[in-house]
């Protein structure tokens, strides 16, 4: 019954972190592409005048769902309307629950009880996320092939061709990933993260796996279809994409999903290269900074710096996506397609195969 | 095919894309669809994501330009040339009262025609800003396109400064202009020009170095010099082919004759040529702006004749010659004698040229223009087919069609 408890309340916290941050994103998104192209950004939102410009962004998080959710919910002549309804869910319930798989902190102990600080103790969590990925897929596909509307299938097409040539590229960056760790459990990985390179250098996966981490980041990025990998939207040539038949609800849940995959992104990178919720030289015990002695840190102190760590990683990585979208141009889908198959597949080869050598020949590392 | 996996409306028959058994698909681009903005439609036939037929409709803005004009005087034909092009509205202004200062056979003071090449280049560098501009946004780096904006906006702050308008300018008028330039013209136009200048670098930066943009636009939509002469392209269009026509170059009017400026050209015809070219045109019109105010001559900016220009306000409300000029000039207009003629300028997108024909009334015996975009809207089909759809918004943006111009 404990555990039940335990998983249920991890994975209420897990779900609203992302949510929340999905949501808080849409603001950041809208003030820090105006913050970028030198303009004011969302600021007409408020309560009666009463909230300062300077709190806009809570305005904003409650008026942009209560502005989406009071549309009409329209279903077009000729739709297939279980599919249609059902693809939204589709679509955000796999970002939304990849989550679960991504530690966020290293262990609490509660009366007794060890509770890992994440939503599910999987030990193949690798996998996982490479399952919940490839579901993403269907929410698309699905969603242009039930609107009747020829520029959601052109969009659901491009989306479905795209998000499945990245995934052969993240599978593959991550494979070598696993290698490198040996476990497929990303606490592991994690774990693996706090050692020190010659007692100096915290011993993070972007120092191992470069190549990994841009192949890693930038299908990432094509899963959340989000400029320039925006093809399946692209609104100056496929009005929505896959869509354009969507309003209301349905349709923040599709923006949602996209909000979603940037945190699931910006997780996974924090996680595979950058020491997950690790605090460099910050260890259960203490500061042990290299060449110095043990300075003692109380326990919870330790977990509260590295519960903070890790959110700061992410919010990092979202912004660094959000930057990324708003300084360049829509790829073309030939451009796409030679850059997924010609290029980062190949890489994400090479990379496997000189770590799988690397390993063969050095023996196990990390 | 008789083995398709699929069974056949025998009444549409579709055509067989090139995997041997899908359907072609039609697709109606527009005009309401982000791209077009209400102003034209594509109705497209795809094999995939190729463009393999490409029909262009125009005419969702036609408001009867041509014939409207008939029915005013001659100066009540200048605020509706500001409704052609109206992303350089100056341009067709000055362009349509140099031809009725043909027909009438006068010249304007010096310091009138300084004033008009100045505004002229102010607003073909607003005019390529809002091209690139909009044409980089609809290729998602919509960052670009605020920034151009902005640069845009420092423009119609002067064009108000000028004109007291910031779009529907109405500043020509036949024989001089609507007033002089404002004291403190001079340093509000070089400050503007500077941050344009620092815009420009940044934009430069972005879109001109980055290799997704490069790959977008280059080697698509490719026309030969031959074929843009033969369509009648002319501006951007026809100079990213490689051919050197510029109508302030070749056949000077106002006084561009005396202004030391380059005309860019490119050498493939393809869409970052085109880009390339526009992009290089606004660095050659802050040339011109610069001589500009250094060679400004003093002196009125209208000519001295009663029939032609609007008496001063004090002689109107004081003296009966000044009144009865006013009277005269207000309801029958400006007496233009028998005749016709055609004048062209360089307006922002090409050849803008007005043929004018007097009966010898007040009022134009016919007034017909020739859009420079609608010669480049006839060359779209065969330029995007065999590219893809995010091209035809490509090569539709660099084509920079103005549906007030293109339609009239």
């Amino acid at each position: 019954m404990d555990a039940w408890l335990i998983g249920g309340v991890k994975s209420l916290i897990v779900i609203a972190m992302v949510l929340q941050l999905s949501a808080l994103l849409l603001w950041v998104e809208r003030k820090g592409s105006a913050l970028i192209q030198n303009r004011y950004g969302a600021n007409r939102a408020n309560f009666f005048g009463v909230v300062p410009f300077n709190l806009g962004f809570l305005n904003t998080l409650i008026a942009d769902p209560i502005k989406l959710f009071t549309k009409e919910d329209f279903v077009p002549a000729g739709a297939d309307r279980f599919i249609h309804s059902l693809a939204p869910f589709l679509a955000l319930f796999p970002a939304l629950i990849t989550f679960a798989a991504i530690p966020f902190g290293d262990y609490v102990v509660i009366g007794g009880t060890t509770i890992e600080l994440r939503a599910v103790d999987l030990d193949v969590g690798i996998l996982y996320v490479v399952a919940m990925v490839a579901m993403s897929v269907y929410g698309v596909v699905l969603a242009g092939w039930a609107s009747n509307n020829r520029w959601a299938l052109l969009g659901s097409i491009r989306g479905a061709a795209q998000m499945i040539s990245y995934e052969v590229a993240l599978g593959l960056a991550l494979v070598s990933m696993v290698l490198t760790y040996n476990t497929l459990d990303m606490q592991a990985m994690v774990y693996a993260q706090g050692e020190l390179i010659f007692g100096v250098l915290p011993a993070w996966g972007f120092l191992y796996q470069p190549a990994a981490l841009l192949i890693v980041f930038t299908a990432g990025m094509a899963e959340s279809k989000r400029v320039p990998f925006d093809l399946p939207e692209a609104e100056s040539e496929l009005v929505a994409g896959y869509f354009t038949e969507y309003s209301g609800g349905k349709q923040a849940a599709f923006m949602l999903a996209d909000f979603a995959e940037v945190v699931m992104t910006a997780g996974l990178v924090v996680t595979l290269f950058f020491g997950g919720w690790q605090v460099p030289y910050l260890t259960a015990e203490g500061w042990t900074l290299p060449f110095m002695d043990l300075i003692p840190v109380t326990g919870w102190i330790v977990t509260v710096l590295q519960l903070a760590s890790f959110t700061i990683k992410v919010l990092f990585f979202c912004w660094l996506q959000i930057l990324v979208r708003w300084t360049l141009p829509r790829f073309r889908y030939d451009q796409l397609m030679n850059l997924g198959w010609k290029g980062m597949i190949p890489l994400a080869l090479i990379n496997l195969f000189i770590t799988a050598l690397m390993i063969l020949l050095v023996g196990e590392s990390a | 095919m008789a083995d398709a996996p699929h069974t056949v409306d025998p009444k549409s028959s579709p055509e067989i894309a090139s995997d041997g058994f899908s359907e072609i698909m039609e697709l109606q681009m527009g005009p309401s669809h982000p791209a077009t903005h209400g102003t034209i439609k594509f109705n497209l036939r795809l094999d995939g994501e190729t463009i393999v037929g490409c029909e262009t409709e125009i005419g969702y803005l036609h408001r009867g330009f041509e014939k409207m004009c008939e029915q005013g005087t001659w100066t009540q034909c200048i605020p509706y040339t500001d409704r052609l092009n109206y992303a350089s509205p100056i341009i067709n202004n000055f362009i349509f009262v140099e031809a009725a200062e043909r027909l009438l056979a006068i010249t304007p003071p010096e310091r009138c025609s300084y004033i008009r090449v100045l505004l002229s280049e102010l607003s073909r560098i607003g005019d390529h800003l809002t091209c690139l501009g909009m044409g980089a946004a609809e290729m998602g780096a919509v960052t670009v396109g605020f920034f151009m904006n902005e640069a845009r906006e420092l423009i119609y702050n002067l064009m108000q400064a000028a004109t007291g308008a910031r779009l529907t300018v109405s500043h020509g008028r036949i024989g001089g202009l609507a007033r002089d330039l404002p004291e403190d013209f001079e340093q509000q136009a070089r400050a503007a020009m500077a941050k344009t200048q620092e815009t420009l670098d940044d934009c430069e930066r972005l879109l001109e170095r980055n290799r997704i943009f490069i790959d977008r636009m280059a080697g698509i939509a490719v026309l030969t010099p031959e074929r843009a002469i033969s369509l009648g392209l002319t501006g951007p269009m026809l100079r990213s082919t490689g051919v050197k026509r510029d109508l302030r170059k070749d056949e000077p009017y106002m006084v561009y004759d005396r202004f030391d400026f380059e005309v860019p050209v490119g050498t493939k015809g393809d869409n970052f040529d085109r880009f390339s070219v526009r992009f290089e045109e606004m660095r050659q019109s802050m040339r011109i702006v610069d001589q500009a105010f250094k060679s400004m001559p003093e002196g009125p900016v209208s000519i001295d004749d009663p029939t032609i220009v609007l008496p001063q306000k004090k002689d109107v409300y004081e003296n009966i010659e000044g009144l009865m000029a006013h009277f005269k000039l207000v309801i029958e207009g400006i007496r233009v004698p028998v005749g016709e003629v055609y004048f062209a300028g360089e307006g922002g997108n090409g050849e803008v040229g007005f043929y004018l024909v007097s009966d010898g009334s007040g009022r134009p015996f016919r007034v017909r223009v020739r859009p420079p975009c609608f010669y480049g809207m006839s060359a779209v089909s065969e330029m995007v087919t065999g590219h893809a759809i995010a091209d035809l918004v490509a090569t539709f943006g660099m084509v920079n069609m103005i549906g007030g111009e293109c339609d009239r």
